[in-house]
């Protein structure tokens, strides 16, 4: 993984977590859903409530890694107008009201189409700590890996349990701040339960010499959050945020921030090996 | 051209081409600057599991004659070649050929993509295999390549289409498919794949993703069009026996654009063959209702490639509109893209008007129904022929000395209602006026 040169934000985060003897917590926020607004709303209120980095994902027309929740939320955000220019007005929102990280996921269209680089250009103005691309690999970054650079970016790509030892690798050594482990097979939407698959991802992460994983698809509560933080660096949670913000607005995004982060502290003892 | 070719990959790829280098067998994942594998990391194995087999097998001989038996016992090939005299009449006097696509089993071109691609699931040791359909027409043909082999098949059909084509959800459920309707999105073609490559992801262990037309990830555009090339192959081999030259013209229809990648192919080394797609210009490409994604769009990505895509100024995907739900996609394959850049083939729209008169057309000339699909490309020959007409003339020749190939991809049986709807041919208060008031809104 890269952190040479550049400053990273998302390393920074997460470090600062882990010097704490806990793991990072990670919520995603769709742009726009219900407002923008709101959206600057609940990203303060999550880095408030124990968040030390904030996802804020771009609407999409065609969000294929989505499941039926954020597809619900960002169709509804596209069809009240939102825009992907507003994207920076959320980040500049939160950033100039907290000390959390705030990365931007997104699909790779609609950054294509204002250009990589004046993408990265404003969002690195906007205070933005780097973009999660989950329809972008590696091997067709070329132009991401320049901007990225150029404007001191975090480069999050993803890792799978299908991904082999190779790309597994090419991913880790292509990535900055963090790599998000996929730790199912599927599409974003809260589990019962996180799949075994999960703790393998990221100890092949780990052996591809990632500093930082952090695993997410299907972490909806405390006690899935602290079964995570016991080996990984940060827990992402997404549906269960943006059911929350559905259902009881920016006040029950905090609640569940709040509890969300009792999962975090790593039980000495369960889990020697960490520092 | 919206945006001009950019990179040297595509500068390169025109001067291979303008000094005689082959366009043929391109093997992808690129096509100039166009192709990849712009998809989530989750499928990757997938695409490479299934590059791995498909480059084995088409070496392999036991599976060329596996596709080759089933083509010639199976699905009734080689397709005719079908000289339209009285339909030649209404394209400047040329002579113009029908390709024969109609006479498949299952009435298109669709079913040489299917069989090969169910060869290779079943080489890839899967039990399942899920497609996308817009009208059904891939629908019916995935299931029916299913049934044959055996394999369970799930088809992800936009839910306005399911009502719309209830018929054709009852052919696929015949032959033993499952068919969901799609309710994300705007519930139409592009929404179904976004479905089954959900599905994908989630039960890509035993699943094949087979996807219809010669989009997507690589190496589904190569692999797509390797299993239509035998269209062109035929065809070319058809005329020159039949006439003893090559043709002046080649039409095809362009959706995703997999009937015309088959039947360009054959024909893309030959300099003095002109090769012409047609796309769907639904209300006129001036009104913005339309899928004329080459002619309109802008390069970008969707659905694993990156091509020419109707998108608005913030990259989201803008719907397309066409009477033809097989030509009603926002996107198309990426060797297309590229076909159009470097100036191989021209690419025009066609209305729906436009291609439901030369749908009347060959109804009334030839005794031959054509799908709607198909009919855009009969149209384009309309036009095409009338300018070869006057530069026969110019030259001090005839029409007749020329000679125009059209890809009939598909029967219009599919296509009644809509048609009857459209000729306003249904008694008002009848069940099928109703199907095709429906069919109209397309």
């Amino acid at each position: 993984m890269s952190t040479a040169q550049t400053t990273s934000k998302s390393a920074a985060a997460i470090d600062k977590a882990r010097a704490e003897g806990r793991a990072a917590l990670i919520g995603y926020l769709p742009a726009g859903y219900p407002s923008v607004e709101d959206t600057i709303a609940a990203g303060i209120a999550l880095a408030e409530n124990g968040a030390d980095l904030i996802e804020i994902g771009i609407p999409y027309s065609d969000p294929v890694m989505d499941g039926q929740v954020i597809q619900a939320a960002t169709t509804e955000a596209l069809a009240k107008g939102f825009h992907v220019r507003q994207v920076f007005d959320v980040v500049a929102g939160i950033t100039s009201k907290t000390d959390a990280a705030v990365l931007v996921m997104t699909y790779w269209n609609p950054v294509i189409r204002m250009g990589v680089d004046e993408f990265s250009r404003r969002l690195a103005e906007a205070g933005g700590a780097g973009l999660i691309t989950p329809d972008l690999i590696p091997d067709e970054a070329a132009e991401w890996m320049e901007a990225s650079d150029k404007y001191g970016l975090d480069r999050v790509f993803l890792v799978a349990p299908s991904s082999t030892t190779e790309r597994m690798q090419r991913t880790v050594d292509a990535s900055r701040g963090f790599v998000y482990a996929v730790s199912i097979m599927g599409v974003t939407g809260a589990r019962t339960s996180v799949s075994t698959a999960a703790k393998d991802v990221v100890a092949a992460a780990h052996a591809a010499g990632a500093d930082r994983v952090c695993v997410g698809l299907g972490v909806s509560n405390a006690e899935q959050v602290r079964e995570i933080a016991a080996y990984a660096e940060g827990v992402i949670v997404g549906t269960a945020l943006v059911a929350a913000i559905r259902d009881g607005g920016v006040d029950a995004v905090a609640a569940l921030t709040k509890d969300l982060s009792t999962g975090l502290t790593r039980e000495t003892g369960l889990t020697g090996e960490e520092a | 051209m919206a945006d001009a070719p950019s990179g040297n990959a595509d500068n390169n790829a025109t001067e291979a081409f303008l000094q005689g280098g082959s366009l043929k067998h391109a093997p992808g994942p690129y096509f100039g600057s166009y192709g990849g594998r712009w998809m989530p990391e989750s499928l990757i194995a997938a695409l490479d599991e299934l590059e791995e087999t498909f480059d084995k097998a088409k070496d392999d001989p036991d599976f060329r004659a596996q596709v080759a038996d089933l083509n010639k016992n199976y699905s009734g090939r080689p397709s005719l070649l079908t000289e339209a005299k009285r339909f030649s009449e209404h394209a400047g006097g040329v002579r113009v050929f029908l390709k024969r696509e109609d006479l498949n089993h299952t009435g298109s071109h669709k079913i040489n993509n299917v069989l090969g691609q169910a060869l290779l699931a079943k080489r890839m040791g899967k039990t399942r295999v899920i497609a996308e359909t817009g009208a059904g027409q891939h629908g019916v043909a995935s299931a029916t390549a299913a049934a044959l082999m055996g394999l369970e098949c799930v088809v992800y059909m936009g839910a306005e289409d399911c009502r719309r084509q209830a018929l054709n959800v009852a052919r696929m459920e015949l032959l033993g498919a499952t068919v969901i309707p799609v309710t994300s999105g705007s519930q139409t073609l592009k929404d179904a794949i976004n479905d089954a490559l959900r599905d994908w992801v989630a039960n890509v262990d035993n699943t094949h993703y087979l996807l219809g037309t010669a989009a997507g990830a690589h190496p589904f555009p190569a692999m797509v069009r390797y299993f239509h090339e035998v269209i062109g192959e035929e065809a070319r081999a058809q005329i020159l026996d039949q006439e003893g030259r090559l043709p002046d013209a080649v039409c095809a229809c362009i959706g995703g654009g997999s009937n015309a990648i088959g039947i360009f192919h054959g024909f893309l080394d030959d300099p003095s063959v002109k090769i012409y797609g047609f796309e769907a210009g639904g209300d006129g490409v001036e009104t913005g209702r339309h899928a004329a994604t080459i002619t309109l769009g802008k390069p970008g990505v969707l659905h694993g490639a990156r091509s020419y895509l109707m998108q608005d100024d913030d990259g989201q995907t803008i719907e397309s509109h066409s009477i033809s739900a097989g030509l009603d996609y926002p996107g198309v394959g990426p060797e297309h893209s590229y076909l159009s850049d470097i100036g191989r083939v021209s690419y025009e729209p066609i209305t729906d008007a436009e291609a439901m008169e030369a749908f009347r057309l060959l109804c009334r000339t030839e005794g031959i129904i054509p799908a709607i699909e198909s009919s855009h490309a009969l149209a384009g020959a309309i036009k095409v022929g009338q300018r070869l007409a006057a530069e026969a003339a110019d030259a001090g020749g005839t029409a007749q000395d020329k000679i125009v190939i059209v890809n009939l991809s598909g029967r219009g049986d599919k296509d009644v209602a809509t048609a009857a709807e459209w000729f306003d041919l249904l008694d008002k208060n009848s069940a099928e006026s109703e199907i095709g008031k429906e069919g109209e809104q397309l």
